[in-house]
């Protein structure tokens, strides 16, 4: 079916992408390292030169760097197991006979589409405000003092932000899946006798751990680059407590305007984003050949 | 799954899903509510559900604050501009890895995967920089640039996954018909590709409306779009709670509705095509 014409036409119509792909990833990266090993701030221009390893080394002095990682690892682990984990449930739940299934479905995915600065801020404001919010409100009429949460607990409050918004993704992908599942293998093994609880273990798991692996791989992508829900809330504080490697960079970048500085910064999520990615795809490759 | 339940077994997996549900859905429902009432009805203790002061106000004010609609125009336009420019670049290749692949088109699909796993952060300054430097910083031709290079990945694969299922049996019946290669793609391949593009517009659209690294980043005051508005005024100083509230359901109402409808192109393009 492929004449040489076709296959020179077809070369053709992928290249724009493929260029326009390839510089995106070059260049910028390029440039990254590049910036990484300079002395370059934008508030003193002039001052310029090569820095070394200076850069890379501010960060691996800073304590503020290793609760940036410990929080970014909170972040995406802690999302994840509360997603993965909800959303096997709640699939699960969706998927029995009851009424109402498209509606209810409706309801369930809504907070995914809910852009994430708004998604924060109505959990900060409407929600966790110490005066005007719902949360305090139930705290008052139980007869407790309202709970500071993005105070007291902020990268709690982030990560169950951020979980609410993507457990519907979670179990949409996992009820898609759920739903592929042929019932006449349940139905057999439940006239055989088998229990709810291992015909969960033995038929609906396993059809699911291919869902689950992709869920887990593409939130882990999404979930390393969170940024809109801290900007909005905590702007990651108090002091460093909610900063994710992401947020710290950005600060570098913009607040503080230290180039050499974010370029390091930005060179350590790239490899820390492969580190992850590697243990991800052997963790769970196996799982994908299906 | 077709079994016959005891009608009590279902009433009680019914409350339970949809207890589950609405409680998952109140945080948007309460916005929604808070939006209608009056600023003094919003901060209410204890908080008023069918009691409160009902109003359109909120609305109104917030629309004709002089910036709201701006930002709102830029939302549009950023979102289907960058759409649009990722459509045209990607349905060529997609189409073509289909319809002739070659040997390495696997490998150039798992490569495009692999840009989408690149941190933002990562390349933060080189954009920040090159924004400045070319004038592109705080531009709608900047955001839908910036934007439809995120997006390509997601684009082609899913354009990919939908050309794929085209059955090329077609166009050999087409072609042995005496079909040129002009009318087989217009009047053969064009109506069957359709909703395999209009999916992944769909999609793209609300991917890109609430994108809110780069517009937070890469603009100021003139391309910014409805994310960043929400992000800076989110302590509302100059904004009370049902404006507040106004403001948020304004912003989200479009993809909102917009998702309810895409729900299977949603698993489909976030999983590479992986679930279907």
């Amino acid at each position: 079916m492929s004449t040489q014409s076709t296959r020179a036409a077809a070369r053709l119509m992928v290249a724009p992408s493929v260029i326009l792909l390839f510089i995106w990833m070059i260049v910028p990266l390029v440039m990254t390292v590049y910036f990484s090993f300079r002395l370059y701030r934008l508030l003193t221009p002039d001052r310029t030169g090569w820095a070394g390893f200076n850069n890379y080394s501010w960060f691996f002095h800073s304590p503020d760097f290793w609760i940036a990682i410990v929080n970014t690892l909170l972040l995406v682990g802690g999302v994840l197991i509360i997603t993965v984990v909800l959303g096997i449930l709640i699939a699960l739940l969706i998927d029995q006979p009851i009424w109402g299934q498209g509606p209810l479905r409706i309801l369930v995915i809504s907070p995914f589409f809910v852009m994430p600065p708004v998604a924060a801020s109505i959990w900060e404001n409407l929600f966790m405000h110490p005066q005007n919010g719902l949360l305090a409100a139930v705290s008052q009429g139980l007869g407790y003092d309202p709970i500071l949460y993005l105070e007291s607990y902020p990268m709690a409050s982030v990560i169950f932000i951020t979980s609410w918004e993507w457990l519907p993704f979670a179990t949409l992908i996992l009820l898609t899946a759920l739903q592929s599942m042929s019932s006449e293998q349940l139905e057999a093994a439940e006239m055989d006798g088998a229990s709810a609880l291992s015909r969960f273990r033995y038929l609906l798991l396993p059809h699911l751990s291919r869902a689950i692996t992709v869920v887990i791989l593409i939130q882990t992508i999404f979930l390393l680059g969170i940024f809109g829900e801290i900007f909005t809330t905590t702007q990651g504080g108090p002091g460093n407590a909610s900063t994710t490697l992401p947020y710290m960079i950005y600060k570098q970048a913009l607040i503080a305007k230290d180039i050499g500085r974010a370029a390091a910064g930005g060179m350590i999520a790239v490899i820390l984003a492969n580190i992850v990615a590697v243990f991800l795809v052997r963790g769970m490759g196996k799982n994908l050949d299906a | 799954m077709a079994r016959a339940v005891s009608t009590r077994r279902k009433i009680a997996l019914t409350a339970a899903a949809w207890a589950v549900g609405l409680a998952i859905f109140f945080p948007v429902f309460w916005t929604i509510l808070t939006s209608f009432k009056t600023e003094v009805s919003a901060v209410a203790t204890p908080p008023e559900f069918l009691g409160a002061d009902w109003t359109l106000q909120n609305y109104a004010d917030v629309w004709a604050r002089s910036d709201y609609p701006r930002f709102f125009w830029n939302s549009v336009v950023i979102s289907v501009g960058s759409t649009l420019l990722g459509l045209a670049v990607a349905i060529p290749a997609a189409w073509s890895m289909a319809f002739v692949p070659g040997k390495r088109t696997k490998d150039l699909l798992m490569w495009m995967l692999s840009t989408k796993m690149m941190p933002a952060a990562g390349v933060l300054i080189p954009m920040y920089l090159l924004f400045q430097w070319t004038g592109l910083f705080d531009t709608h031709i900047g955001l839908i640039l910036a934007l439809m290079l995120m997006n390509l990945p997601i684009i082609v694969w899913m354009l990919y996954t939908y050309f794929k299922e085209i059955p090329s049996e077609i166009l050999e019946a087409a072609r042995m018909d005496g079909a040129s290669l002009r009318n087989e793609i217009i009047h053969v391949l064009t109506p069957m590709a359709v909703p395999g593009i209009a999916s992944t517009l769909l999609l793209n659209v609300i991917l890109a409306w609430n994108e809110s690294f780069w517009t937070i980043t890469l603009t100021t005051v003139n391309a910014a779009p409805l994310s960043t508005f929400i992000a800076s005024f989110s302590a509302p100083q100059g904004l009370f709670y049902a404006k507040l509230s106004a403001a948020s359901t304004m912003a989200i109402a479009p993809i909102l509705i917009l998702g309810w409808f895409s729900q299977k192109q949603l698993v489909r393009g976030l999983t590479f095509g992986a679930v279907k």
